[in-house]
């Protein structure tokens, strides 16, 4: 868990619960959120990560526990009135209308005055590079597009907090990862708090100040990215996270991580050592994972940089090796 | 073309001639010279000129024009509503009732519906004094029919709408009134008009129910066509159901226009 109040929090969540019929799907959830930070909520699908996120706008109404949002209690407090806008995974453009008058709609409904709506919808138009799209429908654009419109829609608005629900999901591969550095960029620039679900560890760890790793309505923990990575607080996380081999030591739990072990045909000097044979290698390019069985410390997984262009691995399928990890390179885990 | 080509042309030639050749010879005999229906004797437009002269057609025309507009009007607003209540309401106590109520006209047999329609036109007329049979009764007895129609276009459409678009709007401030008005309404106004021009068509040509709760001054145009009919035919007959064909081609354009247009 998160050690430490927050200096200045935007959103306090406590004690949430939420329950469709016989699923609780938010279990007692306590989280604050710092004001200027990018917030993820990763977890798999069904966790309660997007319910959390729909109580947060108003869509849906906790059983239990309070939101405050900058200071105000948002029980009963309808979607329409709360400082809060969403990002929608299907991003929800509205067909009947053009690029512009999607974005100017929230600013309709504040009943601010023509001239002005024209400034910053051209304003938020220009912040995700759509200004000569305006008069476009969306049915007109390609999904990266739209979804910058639908970013344009909220932004405009100028919310306390913007909730980005799966905001990268519908897009292919290789616009995701540039779209990523975009939203984290916009994010800095604007000043603003964003609340992201996604059930993408890579897209969380990446674009994260803080995240909450979620499992069945739980928070299963909350920290920076380097936190969740190399202090996992359970073996949940631990193995949710990346690729975690976990020891038994001591009557606990050691989480290793599979690039924090060496591997050698020799005997290796280090703090931990274990004879292996090699199961097998997958190789992914940048690295290799071999999966070892050792003797008495079960399958371990182990990967090595690909340094070296010519070979496609440095060992071999059957080969006898030594394994060997450091004594800082494990975490204790707690449960 | 291949043989198989000219099959399957041949078939579709078929299928077309038997489905549409009594229109076109009701339209071409419509033409006629001749007093008798059967017989071709030359072109003529003097059919077409007495239709417009028959009073009486022309009346019970006006008066069906009359009922379908006001009763697919109202059928379209009600039935908007229950249509909405149907797929967008949570549950509520008597729900599935409420659904099988609002289609049940659908189902009913016209017969059983023009009983106990006349029965309550009859008793509300011992009791309060009125409605007159005529074109009150016959509208409402159409619109409680109309609506099921409209009802169930709407409730469709509404099914397959995507919530997160009115989630979306509610999210920027609209309130739900304001949510319905500018993006659910607009949205649906096709299944919505297809649904008036469904209840404009059935009102039209509506008989059975019709005779149950007219009044005795009160003829719409399928009472006085079958009636007419009855007598003895006349060409104007022709010259009436070409009108109704091209009356109800142009409600089926409009309406397919109004279900494929992207909006």
């Amino acid at each position: 868990m998160h050690a430490g109040p927050i200096a200045d929090s935007i959103v306090r969540i406590e004690g949430l619960t939420k329950r469709f019929g016989a699923i609780t799907a938010v279990d007692g959830v306590d989280l604050e959120i710092q004001r200027g930070e990018l917030f993820a909520l990763l977890g798999g699908s069904g966790c309660g990560k997007t319910t959390l996120l729909r109580m947060l706008a108003g869509f849906e109404v906790p059983d239990n526990g309070r939101i405050v949002i900058d200071g105000q209690d948002m029980t009963g407090v309808p979607p329409h009135l709360r400082p809060v806008n969403m990002m929608f995974q299907s991003y929800a453009l509205f067909p009947h209308m053009d690029v512009a008058t999607n974005v100017g709609y929230g600013l309709r409904r504040e009943g601010v005055k023509a001239p002005e709506i024209a400034t910053r919808v051209a304003e938020a138009l220009e912040q995700v590079k759509l200004a000569n799209h305006a008069a476009r429908r969306p049915a007109q654009l390609s999904g990266g597009q739209r979804q910058r419109v639908a970013l344009a829609r909220a932004l405009v608005k100028r919310p306390k907090l913007l909730l980005l629900d799966e905001p990268l999901a519908a897009l292919d591969r290789k616009l995701r990862e540039g779209t990523r550095f975009e939203l984290v960029r916009l994010q800095e620039q604007l000043g603003l708090t964003f609340v992201m679900v996604t059930h993408d560890q890579e897209e969380a760890m990446s674009m994260a100040t803080r995240l909450a790793v979620m499992n069945t309505g739980r928070v299963a923990q909350v920290g920076t990215p380097h936190e969740i990575y190399e202090r996992p607080a359970s073996r949940f996380v631990a193995d949710f996270i990346g690729i975690a081999n976990i020891l038994e030591a001591d009557g606990g739990w050691l989480a290793v991580r599979p690039e924090k072990i060496t591997l050698s045909a020799n005997r290796l000097d280090a703090a931990n050592t274990v004879a292996g044979k090699i199961l097998d290698i997958a190789y992914e390019g940048d690295r290799s994972l071999y999966r070892i069985v050792t003797e008495g410390k079960g399958t371990l997984v182990v990967s090595t940089t690909n340094i070296d262009r010519t070979r496609p691995a440095s060992f071999a399928r059957g080969q006898g090796v030594w394994l060997g990890w450091s004594a800082e390179a494990g975490h204790r885990l707690s449960e | 073309m291949n043989g198989r080509a000219r099959f399957a042309f041949t078939v579709l030639a078929f299928g077309y001639a038997f489905l549409y050749l009594p229109i076109v010879l009701v339209i071409v005999y419509s033409f006629n010279e001749s007093r008798l229906v059967t017989v071709w004797a030359g072109f003529s437009t003097k059919w077409w000129q007495a239709l417009f002269a028959n009073e009486a057609m022309l009346d019970a025309a006006w008066l069906s024009l009359r009922i379908a507009l006001v009763s697919a009007t109202t059928a379209a607003v009600i039935g908007l509503a229950a249509g909405y209540a149907l797929a967008r309401a949570p549950f509520f106590f008597g729900r599935t009732l409420f659904g099988s109520l609002v289609i049940a006209p659908m189902v009913m047999p016209e017969v059983v519906m023009g009983i106990s329609m006349l029965l309550l036109f009859v008793g509300s007329e011992q009791l309060l004094g009125g409605p007159d049979r005529g074109f009150l009764t016959i509208t409402l007895a159409h619109t409680t029919f109309s609506i099921a129609f409209v009802a169930i276009v709407v409730q469709a459409r509404l099914a397959d709408f995507d919530r997160s678009l009115e989630e979306a709007a509610m999210d920027l401030g609209a309130t739900p009134w304001t949510t319905f008005r500018t993006i659910t309404l607009p949205l649906i106004t096709p299944a919505v008009g297809s649904g008036w021009l469904l209840a404009f068509t059935l009102s039209l040509d509506d008989l059975i129910l019709t005779q149950f709760v007219a009044g005795a001054q009160s003829q719409t145009l399928p009472m006085r066509v079958y009636s007419s009919v009855r007598l003895g035919v006349d060409p104007q007959i022709n010259v009436l159901a070409t009108i109704i064909v091209c009356v109800a081609a142009c409600a089926l354009i409009l309406s397919g226009w109004l279900t494929r247009r992207k909006v």
